[in-house]
């Protein structure tokens, strides 16, 4: 490997190398750092928030920092820990998280960050927004009260053009990511799976697809997010 | 010393949390031996008649008889559990939540595709019928809630540990397989 640098996460000795994004230098180290609009193979922007660390004093998010010589990285901290927690209470209650009757209930990232910290309830008040399912497309559901707008699919899920099926629409509170018609109406079986499985929550559902696979056998039934980093 | 004293309801829930209870199985001998159940539809006594240690709240509040019962609850138990998504964030029934309530009503007893019979268009209006609420409300924006215990339904196992934490003063245990939202 060319140019291995050293730097530490909460104390412990880790190499990467130079310039490789600090939550992909930590992942390849056996440490977890959670990310929500962050994926492997994209371009991070540090949107969520979610993969915050302190580095010098300063709280960064680690998805869109690169590693240098000798940095030491503050991870797990108890205030960095509460501050993830705080923002996944955020999502919970800026949108409908109705767990018991949703098709990704297991196998939801959103949903396992807050079992990983334990969320009992959310310090925030619910706001019940009114939001739509747009189920018009041939192959895809596509229900706003459970988008996180984290744009994972916008940016992964493009057709042989280099056009996103997905975008960005309205602003402000209004902000909702939609399907492009027609191109959705040409949609593959393999495009649709790949965007349910990017989505991190169950935002984007392939029809008649839903709770294939029984409780006690989902992704997240047995095992905490983050424990095929942390082996 | 005495028992300490439990009281369980179920407000806007489907009763599924009371079957998590249940679902204690053999360790409700343990649990009779260790508390007294006092207002709950386990032993079927309607009204309190002490002063009880822990309240257990299935449901969130739908309608006026649920706010009345949940403050009930709060002024005879000393310590109140939501026990269940319902009571913690409204659950299923907080699916109307942003709907208004003419809409529902009348989705529920005029327009919906499935309803033939009511033909002179009647909403439920008898006097004795509680009032509907605007939305549905998660019990903590209600009264104060000390304990929230998520699933739907929490796993037995984790209504088992919270009881025996509480009345022996142990903390909990919470493993991961416990805490669950659905
Ligand atoms: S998307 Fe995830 S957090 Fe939201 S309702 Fe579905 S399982 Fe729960
Ligand atoms: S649909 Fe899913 S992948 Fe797309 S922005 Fe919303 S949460 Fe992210």
């Amino acid at each position: 490997m060319a140019n291995l640098i050293k730097f530490k996460i909460d104390g412990r000795e880790c190499m990467a190398e130079a310039g490789t994004y600090i939550v992909e230098a930590a992942r390849q180290n056996g440490i977890f750092i959670p990310t929500l609009c962050n994926m492997k193979g994209l371009h991070p922007k540090g949107a969520c928030r979610i993969c915050t660390v302190r580095i010098n004093g300063r709280l960064m998010t680690s998805c869109t920092t690169p590693v240098t010589d000798g940095i030491e990285i503050e991870s797990e901290s108890a205030d960095i820990t509460e501050l993830r927690k705080s923002i996944i209470e955020l999502l919970f209650v800026s949108g409908n998280h109705f767990c018991p009757s949703c098709e990704k209930s297991g196998n939801c990232e959103l949903q396992a960050l807050g079992y990983l910290y334990q969320m009992m309830v959310p310090r925030y008040p619910y706001d019940f927004p009114l939001k739509d399912v747009d189920a018009s497309s041939p192959k895809i559901i596509k229900d706003q009260n459970r988008c996180i707008l984290c744009k994972r699919c916008i940016k992964s899920i493009k057709d042989e053009n280099g056009r996103s099926f997905f975008a960005f629409h309205s602003r402000g509170n209004h902000l909702e990511v939609v399907l492009d018609e027609e191109l959705a109406a040409n949609m593959t079986d393999e495009l649709a799976e790949l965007a349910m499985n990017n989505c991190p929550v169950g935002s984007i559902l392939v029809k008649e697809k839903g709770f294939a696979t029984p409780i006690g056998k989902r992704k997240f039934d047995n095992q905490p997010i983050g424990s095929e980093i942390e082996g | 010393m005495s028992k300490p004293v439990i009281a369980t309801t179920s407000l806007a829930g489907c009763f599924g949390c009371h079957m998590s209870i249940l679902d204690i199985d053999e360790r409700i001998l343990q649990l009779i031996e260790l508390v007294e159940f006092n207002k709950s539809p386990v032993d079927d006594i309607k009204t309190f008649t002490k002063p009880v240690d822990i309240g257990i709240i299935e449901g969130g509040c739908c309608n006026s008889e649920n706010v009345e019962v949940l403050r009930s609850f709060r002024k005879n138990c000393k310590i109140l559990i939501s026990l269940g998504e319902c009571a913690i964030m409204g659950g299923l029934p907080a699916l109307r939540n942003g709907i208004p309530v003419e809409e529902c009503l009348h989705e529920a007893y005029i327009g919906g595709p499935t309803v033939q019979l009511n033909k002179e268009h009647i909403l439920p209006n008898d006097d004795e019928l509680p009032m509907l609420l605007d939305r549905v409300y998660p019990c903590h924006e209600v009264v104060k809630i000390d304990y929230f215990l998520p699933g739907c339904p929490p796993r037995a196992d984790l209504i088992w540990d919270a009881l025996v934490a509480l009345i022996t003063g142990d903390p909990m245990k919470l493993p991961y397989e416990v805490v669950k939202f659905d």
